[in-house]
């Protein structure tokens, strides 16, 4: 068989592979790196009637004004805090939890509160947005449980201090379970040889608890933190959208919700867009930093 | 060790260890079960917040209200026409992209060009705004195609299903090709058969992903009849929102008796996903543990 008719059959036995891969190609082709491409908007004076390919090029005119808006600075900081919190707290609320669990030993129970602490997980915002809207009104359950303790009312979603636990305590309602079943399979994990080795130590299950199941968690721990840091600019748009109102902007609008607004109701596609294209652009770096730290700590790969 | 014959210490912690985590539960529960109560009291019970954990003046007039509900019902329709043709379509996207991927570059010398292709789009984006020109300017604003083809083909799931793929045993492949049977035959013959699985697990997430999401319909739909139901749903709550920080009853007493008719909405819309959660959870922790093990 001479050369050419061999890459013909090898040509023949690979088609299908292309042909397979075809349709997710054009789809990934088209709405993603479509808009990949039209970033480039963050240069121009983009008009929707001429297009990506006839609007204006303007350098970085988009850029100085975006960085010269009076909210920017405010929507960036506002973004980081709310998101290290999120970080910290979606960490160590599940860990404690599953430190909790692992005492118990009934494993009905243990799957009950599992079950129950799992459900917000799987539920949309505007769904989890509707029951904390009511459990936080004026007249709500939860303002009656203060003035049964003799506190005054609150106005919770109308309170920039109060709306911002109330962000952070419900995106740790929502991702708890998650983490939690991440760590209580981290601790599953453990030899349980050292445990016994402890036991002829005559360590208790507190000292058990601090010096075995905690360091055989570490790994887990280190690398959920590590690959946390990558979503340091995303603050959690779904959410903020479904439960902000313009009386707590001051602390709770962030990036993605203002780049919302700006491009889509005020029309400002390309200072938007270079909004946009200043977060990606810090993002990649932090997440390829994240990806890099858990590789070097943990071995960790996606592929 | 039986309980009676531990340290009083150790007794003191299971003891109140137990309580922490019971009335965990039971909080995790209280704010689903308090709507449900809500949904199926009488608008005035519900209004003056009598109701707590058990409807007061049980009526299921809400949800007879809901049948003839237009906006209720249009935005249902556009939800289950978005879940099964998107979940169908995801699904084949799925499995035709990660089962030419999981072969060896030998065997498929572009590979790593594909892997590439794809890979990339996991870490960067090109963000909302000019996602949101290609959308527009591919014309398929306002059709349920917008809620569907940006995201036809998830680089998550394909990766998954690819590395399951990949520990399917050579030997029943190279069987098949001595028989003479094809790609298409060995895919649907072999790889899929033996993925049932991951392949429910996927099935499972995308069901649930396409229900619950709802900024692209704000964001695609002109018209809120074109809403699918998790995006009529948020104009719903944000309705809530102009409430909740008001101190007063604004409202008329016409807008404040859409409560029980709010709760029961948001509770339906909450339902499908309440059903299929024991196999969610069961599949979900599945698939956590073992990629925690896998190290």
């Amino acid at each position: 068989m001479n050369h050419t008719s061999k890459r013909m059959l090898r040509l023949k036995e690979e088609l299908p592979f292309h042909l397979l891969l075809l349709p997710g190609v054009v789809f990934i082709a088209i709405y993603h790196y479509g808009p990949l491409a039209g970033l480039a908007m963050a240069f121009q004076k983009f008009q929707p009637i001429a297009g990506f390919f006839h609007s204006k090029w303007v350098g970085m005119k988009n850029f100085e004004y975006i960085f010269n808006l009076p909210d920017f600075s405010q929507v960036f900081w506002n973004t980081l805090e709310i998101a290290l919190l999120k970080i910290v707290f979606g960490l160590a609320v599940p860990l404690l939890l599953a430190l909790l669990l692992n005492e118990a030993t009934k494993s009905w129970f243990v799957r009950s509160v599992q079950t129950s602490v799992f459900l917000p997980f799987f539920l949309s915002w505007t769904i989890l947005g509707g029951v904390l809207f009511e459990l936080f009104s004026f007249k709500g359950p939860i303002n009656a449980l203060f003035a049964w303790l003799g506190l005054n009312p609150v106005l919770f979603m109308g309170d920039a201090g109060w709306f911002r636990a109330i962000l952070v305590g419900s995106d740790v309602w929502k991702g708890m379970g998650y983490n939690m079943i991440i760590f209580l399979a981290a601790i599953a994990g453990i030899n349980q040889n050292l445990y016994e080795a402890a036991q002829v130590d005559g360590a208790g299950r507190w000292k058990q608890a601090i010096h075995v199941t905690l360091p055989g968690m570490a790994p887990m721990i280190i690398l959920i933190s590590t690959l946390s840091i990558g979503g340091i600019l995303n603050a959690g748009f779904e959410q903020v959208l479904v439960l902000y109102n313009p009386t707590v902007y001051s602390s709770a609008d962030v990036i993605d919700t203002f780049v919302y607004r700006l491009g889509l109701f005020d029309q400002q596609y390309s200072p938007a867009a270079a909004i946009g294209l200043f977060k990606s652009v810090i993002s990649l770096f932090l997440v390829s930093l994240s990806y890099y730290l858990a590789y070097r700590f943990s071995k960790y790969r996606i592929f | 060790m039986p309980f009676r014959r531990m340290a009083f210490s150790r007794q003191l912690f299971i003891v109140i260890n137990s309580i922490v985590l019971a009335s965990l539960f039971v909080l995790g529960l209280l704010p689903f079960i308090h709507l449900l109560s809500v949904s199926l009291s009488s608008n005035i019970a519900a209004l003056s917040n009598q109701v707590k954990l058990w409807p007061v003046g049980f009526t299921l007039e809400a949800y007879r209200f809901l049948g003839q509900k237009p906006e209720f019902l249009d935005s249902l329709v556009v939800s289950l026409q978005r879940v099964v043709l998107g979940t169908a379509i995801n699904m084949a996207l799925v499995v035709m992209a990660a089962y030419p991927l999981s072969k060896e570059v030998e065997r498929f010398r572009l590979r790593t060009v594909y892997v590439w292709f794809f890979a990339v789009t996991m870490f960067l984006g090109g963000g909302l705004i000019p996602t949101y020109i290609v959308v527009k300017e591919t014309g398929i604003m306002d059709s349920i195609w917008a809620l569907i083809l940006p995201g036809a083909l998830s680089v998550w799931h394909m990766v998954m299903l690819l590395n399951f793929f990949r520990s399917v045993p050579r030997d029943l492949e190279e069987a098949a090709i001595v028989d003479g049977a094809g790609q298409l035959k060995i895919l649907a013959r072999i790889y899929l058969p033996i993925s049932l699985p991951a392949i429910a697990t996927i099935l499972l997430f995308t069901l649930v992903g396409h229900w619950n999401s709802w900024f692209d319909g704000i964001l695609y739909m002109n018209s809120p009849s074109h809403y699918p139901l998790q995006s009529y749903l948020y104009t719903l709550v944000t309705k809530i929102n102009i409430e909740a920080i008001s101190t007063e009853d604004l409202g008329t007493l016409n807008r404040l008796s859409e409560k029980t008719l709010r709760s029961a909405q948001i509770f339906l819309g909450a339902l499908p996903i309440m059903v299929v959660y024991p196999f969610l959870q069961r599949y979900f922790i599945k698939g956590i543990t073992v990629g925690s093990v896998k190290e």
